[in-house]
């Protein structure tokens, strides 16, 4: 990718103690300016701590944090040129919508008149030109997020700060607002940086994303990439759906491995560093990458008994028990051709593998 | 107040009118007894003749309003001239009621702010703390103030051993004693409603705030305090409308020369005044006053509702 890009926010080390809980493990990652970066984990991960330390609101335990090069660890909130969409908004009820999006212009040493400029272009940005004079609390969740988006980018900020901006929305708006978001962020050219713990919000909208876990950073790169190729087992797991399984290792060859699974179904994908042979390791395969066949293929295959075919829309869900192994989940999606390879409950059946479809994880 | 009445529910069936009416009889009853029936005897007594030591004679007159502002001479024939004894203690009582009110608001104020912001299970133990001198009799705690004050009390004893002064402080029988008084009685009533309305404040918003440039001053005078109104004005209505009328403070710490209009209406009943139809006026026109102030108040509270 465009490593010659600026680096807008640069985490040096970072790590954020509360008495003798770490919230924080020693996180460094570089945030590139105009980019759509997403810190991704479950709640308690420490994605949002990290947020608050970029805004200002959490001391910095040990390490640094730096702004276009410069520290900024020791600035009170209100001199960080970044600003923030908070979760539940925190709307000023006492002021109008255009009030409230001028407020930083305003705040930041703006007339009256020209936070009153800026906001309303900015409400125009958002579509919300018609409200300014109404009060938060007579809009609707999704136009109070609007307005919050609106008065955090109304001060041009060097950097956008997002905790968790659309998880109050329901799942129709929270999809429409993602798309808005995206157009914005490449619109406005602003670097954002977005917490979320829902893992397809991630993949839609983000550059690069940063999986954390246990206050830990996981592993940091592209959608495709951390989708495509986990780097560990909590990666693997927490985005997508996946099967994990437990292999030992046979062989390893010419950047191949071969290896068997419970059962003792043969396997072979590409070898990754750290494996030796004899070792017990884990592999993970997408279920929309296997394909359910009444016939065995040349390339990986198992064979099993199918248990169940789950309806789920979009796609159909097979469940199959190996012959003496693990259960393995196979999607098929949900159109003609696809519909014709689904195979009664109860019956015989062979999962094949697309070539590179299984991984294998150090951990 | 007494009675657990039923609000307006959306289905409004007969028998749901009845029983909400016979539910709130017994309010009805303790209001009507005990608010609205005094007040007409006031207002009756205020405009009938005075018996001497005490009572009055039914025979209407205006004379305890007249008595009030004017003055007709020793022997009640000369002409009327507005006279400012009564004036004046209502003037006196005004102002001291109402930096009664500042002061306890600037000290209340952050004290509230203090608790509100303090950990959830140490809360309840701070607003225990405040509220532990009330466990205490009013008349006790006010004559322990006198006491601390006076010229040979500790206070002026520990300022005169560290020589901070060489002769002691007249306080008692000042305005000064009066003033810290009322201050000291009715403090907790600033601190707990304002304390109520800071801890239901979203702190969220102060973050928001900071975000966007505010300096912690601008963002309690522009964020914070339009919040938290509400709990400021009852703060302020519970201070002073008690600290206007109080007798216990200027009674006991002030003397005869600091008097306030709870002093002046004590004295016409229990005293030796013994006039309860100049009583009964002095109170009419101290509710009037207290009632638009009160009007002010709610008047202003609902114009910045609409705005809202």
């Amino acid at each position: 990718m465009n490593d010659t890009a600026e680096i807008a926010v640069d985490v040096r080390g970072a790590i954020k103690r509360y008495g003798d809980f770490t919230a924080l493990q020693r996180i460094s990652l570089g945030i590139r300016d105009n980019e759509f970066f997403t810190l991704l984990g479950p709640s308690g991960c420490g994605k949002t701590t990290l947020l608050r330390m970029i805004a200002g609101f959490e001391d910095v335990t040990e390490g640094g944090i730096y702004l276009f090069g410069d520290e900024i660890k020791t600035l009170p909130p209100h001199k960080r040129p970044v600003n923030t969409v908070f979760q539940n908004y925190a709307l000023f009820p006492h002021m109008t919508v255009l009030e409230n999006v001028g407020f930083g212009v305003e705040m930041k040493g703006g007339s009256r008149e020209d936070a009153a400029k800026r906001a309303g272009e900015m409400l125009e940005l958002v579509q919300l030109s018609q409200f300014a004079k109404r009060k938060p609390a007579q809009l609707s969740g999704g136009q109070q997020q609007r307005v919050a988006l609106a008065r955090a980018l109304a001060p041009s900020p060097k950097v956008l700060l997002l905790d968790e901006p659309l998880s109050a929305l329901d799942l129709k708006l929270r999809k429409a607002m993602q798309v808005e978001l995206k157009h914005i962020q490449r619109e406005t050219g602003i670097t954002f940086i977005f917490v979320t713990h829902d893992q397809e919000e991630a993949l839609t909208m983000s550059d690069r994303i940063a999986v954390m876990s246990a206050g830990e950073l996981q592993q940091l790169g592209a959608p495709r990439e951390i989708y495509e190729h986990p780097r560990n087992m909590f990666v693997a797991d927490f985005i997508g759906d996946t099967n994990l399984l437990e292999v030992s290792v046979d062989k390893i060859e010419g950047g191949r491995v071969q290896c068997h699974i419970g059962g003792g179904h043969q396997l072979i994908c590409d070898a990754i560093e750290g494996v030796n042979i004899g070792a017990k390791v884990h592999l993970s395969v997408r279920p929309e990458r296997l394909v359910l066949s009444d016939q065995e293929s040349d390339g990986n295959s198992l064979r099993g008994t199918v248990t169940e075919n789950i309806y789920i829309g979009r796609d159909i869900s097979t469940m199959l028990d190996l012959e003496d192994g693990p259960k393995i989940t196979v999607r098929t999606s949900n159109t003609v051709r696809g519909s014709k390879r689904l195979i009664q409950p109860g019956s015989p059946a062979f999962v094949n593998m697309e070539a590179g479809a299984a991984r294998l994880l150090v951990d | 107040m007494a009675g657990g009445a039923v609000s307006g529910g959306s289905v409004a069936s007969d028998t749901y009118k009845q029983v909400r009416h016979w539910l709130l009889m017994p309010s009805w009853l303790v209001l009507g007894l005990f608010v609205f029936a005094p007040v007409c005897v006031m207002v009756i007594y205020s405009f009938l003749t005075k018996e001497f030591r005490g009572g009055v004679i039914w025979e209407p007159t205006l004379a305890a309003y007249d008595q009030f502002f004017f003055d007709r001479g020793l022997f009640g024939d000369s002409d009327p001239v507005l006279q400012w004894t009564y004036i004046e203690i209502f003037w006196r009582s005004i102002w001291q009621a109402g930096l009664a009110t500042f002061l306890s608001l600037v000290i209340g104020f952050p004290t509230a702010y203090f608790i509100a912001t303090r950990p959830e299970k140490t809360r309840a133990l701070w607003v225990f703390l405040v509220t532990i001198p009330y466990w205490v009799n009013l008349l006790i705690r006010t004559v322990s103030m006198k006491f601390l004050l006076r010229d040979e009390g500790p206070m002026n004893d520990a300022l005169l051993s560290i020589g901070l002064i060489g002769e002691p402080l007249q306080i008692v029988n000042t305005n000064l004693a009066v003033q810290l008084g009322l201050f000291y009685s009715y403090l907790p009533f600033m601190v707990l409603p304002i304390y109520a309305s800071v801890e239901r404040y979203n702190f969220a918003m102060s973050e928001a705030a900071a975000d966007l440039y505010a300096t912690k001053w601008t963002t309690l005078r522009r964020i914070v305090l339009p919040a938290v109104k509400p709990g400021v004005i009852a703060g302020c209505v519970l201070v002073f409308v008690p600290s206007l009328g109080a007798f216990l403070a200027p009674d006991l710490l002030g003397g005869a020369k600091n008097f306030m209009i709870g002093s002046l209406i004590e004295d016409q009943f229990k005293g030796n005044a013994g006039n309860w139809p100049f009583g009964a006026a002095a109170s009419m026109i101290l509710l009037s006053m207290v009632l638009v102030v009160l009007i002010l108040f709610a008047r202003q509270q609902r114009r910045a509702e609409a705005a809202t």
